[in-house]
């Protein structure tokens, strides 16, 4: 896909900074003095294993949670989001992994739901989907049709949909929880590009994934959590997968690496 | 709505028969991807709905073809079902049932149900009668009253759904046996009162009718009106560059609708003519239909009996779409209840009895509207509350009695939760769901 972006002012300005952000459930600590500053045309990942606490951040950024301790500052304000409306009344959009979309409506009212345009008292559906079409034709989204039920898209176009929805709000920071889980090959490809748009547009994106790939091919900075707490901040193109991959596990010995330095002893030998 | 950032236009893909290299920019914004299934004009048209119902979309088809099929049989079985003095009586029938059934039709759209509603429109006819009779107040304060009070039960249904998260199943269940109650205890020792026969309220239900010139004047309003608000939103799509419909498929479906208006009311005309009461019911229809797809608040009603979470997390208020939406409920109820008394012109125990009940869910089931949720339209209430008071009406004209009744309705109900089980299954398989 070739397309020609405008020069954007993409944006070295910190637009959400976090501070000693501490959480706990109970006895368990899932968030220890976190810090973490999210840049305007960026795209930070946040990778960290199983139960390393990035969802419980991602939920606290986005208003789910509340932390216990720390500070947070959007935009140059120092802020508290209480619930989710309030940190999208702010500017922070987030999908989460289950994209909370309404099968039964089509792609317009999924994209406006809640929000609605109107004249008057009615639905201005003709506004509503002109838009649309405005909305999906700037993010190069392959949606064949916005009047059939969002039930009959594929995973990807589903994902470009939950996206799409969240830039309605005029965001500025969009967090992005697993959006190539359970995806195929292409529309991962899809995904990526659509995540580079959103870079394009100037926005900060957050991007958390398993995926080391991804990781690699589209973040500009890897924000590595480990057990709650951070573990280094890389910047992509100066940083190999491996160092990512152990500070991710916390070893330099680690399941990965072993596998890695075994393969290419199998090939020293056998040259 | 404008979009802030950077432009950014996506490559013009040709599209396979168009040779200019500028044929996208001259489609309409919502036809130009190369997957879509042109469709032009009526052919068009008739194809898109026929590829549709194969996917299980089916709509109001099987309840009109019901309909049909019905009609059919008890018309060979006695010839004068489909004369204009029984056409007559059916609509005066069917439109208690088809109130409390546009009720339902909501509470089903929420993926809920109310199996209460007969009880609740047989107490707020008996608080009518009681008030009304025996306290002698004005009927307006009567009526009012106990609107009200169906209104009131909804809302308490709706509170205890929201605040305690008691299924709707089992607060209309205590609903259906406690409003019961308190409908007997409201009418007292005597059991049936009578409504005077000259009161406002029974002429409307029993003896208004419309005069000819008002109906057919009335049709030509319709029309007029259907075919202005077309026209108007087909210059507004074309005005916003996207696909609109050509004037011939407008004129069909003007023609089409005056047709389907100008013979029942010739029909009906043969006899007393179209009755006030059923001229209110079809209003109440097209009104709840335009509110439920055109208005924020249907739209949210859809939403929630999709996705209860995702309409949550768009920031609709849930709770007060499920407390309006039981609240609407048991007030459509409450006007059916009214309505049967005024057209029976007496209010007893047995006003708003099981069949009431039932009929009225059968109905809106019948009629299209799915059990699952986030599915349905205002229509099935009317066509449901026309195939269920058919067959009352029909069989009660063969003097079988109502053994046969309950059995036929039965087997109606049985095959339409049939149809829209199979149709969803289609719709999942063709990605309709």
């Amino acid at each position: 896909m070739t397309v020609t972006p405008t020069p954007v002012p993409v944006g070295t300005g910190t637009v959400l900074t976090l501070r000693g952000v501490s959480k706990r459930f109970g006895a368990v600590q899932a968030l220890k003095n976190i810090e973490l500053d999210v840049r305007t045309g960026e795209v930070l990942a946040l990778v960290g294993d199983n139960g390393a606490g990035k969802s419980t951040l991602v939920k606290t950024i986005a208003g789910v949670y509340t932390a216990d301790d720390g500070t947070m500052v959007f935009d140059g304000q120092q802020v508290r989001v209480s619930s989710p409306a309030e940190a999208q009344q702010l500017g922070i959009a987030t999908v989460f992994q289950d994209l909370a979309l309404c099968d039964n409506l089509d792609v317009v009212a999924n994209l406006y739901l809640g929000r609605e345009l109107r004249r008057g008292r009615v639905l201005d559906e003709v506004e509503m989907e002109r838009s649309s079409w405005e909305l999906l034709r700037q993010l190069s989204a392959k949606i064949p049709s916005v009047r059939i039920p969002v039930a009959s898209l594929s995973g990807g176009q589903r994902q470009t949909v939950a996206i799409a929805r969240s830039l309605l709000g005029q965001p500025k920071v969009v967090m992005l929880d697993e959006p190539t889980a359970a995806l195929g090959v292409a529309q991962t490809a899809e995904v990526l590009n659509l995540v580079e748009r959103l870079r394009e547009r100037g926005l900060a994106v957050i991007l958390i994934s398993h995926n080391m790939a991804d990781v690699m091919a589209v973040a500009d900075r890897v924000a590595v959590l480990r057990l709650g707490r951070n573990n280094g901040v890389f910047v992509v193109s100066e940083t190999r997968t491996q160092d990512i991959i152990a500070a991710i596990t916390g070893a330099t010995d680690n399941a990965v690496s072993e596998r890695a330095a075994r393969r290419t002893q199998q090939e020293g030998s056998a040259s | 709505m404008t979009l802030h950032g950077s432009e950014i236009r996506p490559q013009d893909t040709p599209r396979p028969g168009t040779s200019s290299t500028n044929g996208t920019d001259q489609l309409p914004a919502d036809l130009q991807d190369e997957r879509l299934i042109a469709s032009h004009g009526v052919s068009g048209a008739v194809s898109a709905f026929t590829a549709r119902l194969r996917s299980g979309d089916l709509g109001s088809v099987p309840v009109v073809v019901g309909l049909i099929i019905i009609w059919a049989v008890f018309q060979i079985a006695n010839s004068s079902f489909l004369s204009s003095r029984n056409l007559v009586n059916l609509t005066l029938q069917t439109t208690s049932v088809g109130v409390i059934a546009l009720g339902i039709v909501l509470v089903l759209l929420l993926g809920e149900i109310d199996l209460s509603v007969g009880s609740v429109s047989g107490l707020a006819a008996a608080v009518l009668g009681v008030t009304f009779v025996n306290l002698d107040w004005p009927w307006v304060l009567s009526l009012l009253v106990s609107v009200a009070l169906g209104l009131a039960i909804g809302l308490f249904y709706g509170a205890l759904y929201t605040r305690f998260g008691v299924p709707s199943f089992v607060i209309t269940l205590a609903g259906l046996l406690g409003f019961l109650g308190l409908q007997l205890l409201v009418l007292g020792k005597e059991g049936t009162l009578n409504l005077p026969y000259d009161s406002a309220l029974v002429g409307f239900a029993a003896r208004s009718f419309l005069s000819p010139a008002v109906a057919y004047g009335l049709i030509v309003v319709v029309v007029a009106l259907y075919v202005l608000t077309r026209l108007r939103g087909r210059g507004a799509r074309a005005a916003a560059g996207l696909s609109a419909a050509p004037t011939s498929i407008i004129a069909i479906k003007a023609a089409a609708l005056t047709v389907a208006l100008v013979v029942p009311v010739v029909v009906l005309n043969g006899d007393r003519g179209v009755s006030s009461m059923f001229l209110f019911f079809l209003a109440l229809v097209v009104g709840t239909d335009l509110v439920v797809r055109r208005t924020r608040w249907g739209r949210s009603v859809f939403a929630v009996g999709g996705n209860v979470e995702a309409a949550r997390r768009a920031g609709i208020n849930v709770r007060m779409i499920y407390l309006s939406v039981f609240a609407a409920c048991s007030t459509f109820a409450a006007v059916g209840g009214i309505l049967a008394a005024a057209r029976l012109v007496a209010v007893g125990q047995s006003s708003g009895g099981t069949d009431t009940n039932l009929n009225a869910i059968a109905a809106a089931v019948i009629g299209g509207t799915s059990l699952f949720g986030g599915r349905g339209s205002a229509y099935s209430a009317l066509l449901g509350a026309l195939v269920i008071m058919s067959i009352s009406n029909g069989l009660a004209l063969l003097s079988l009695d109502s053994s046969v009744r309950y059995i036929v309705t039965a087997a109606v109900l049985l095959i339409a939760v049939t149809i829209d089980s199979l149709s969803r299954r289609s719709r999942q398989a063709h990605g309709r769901a």
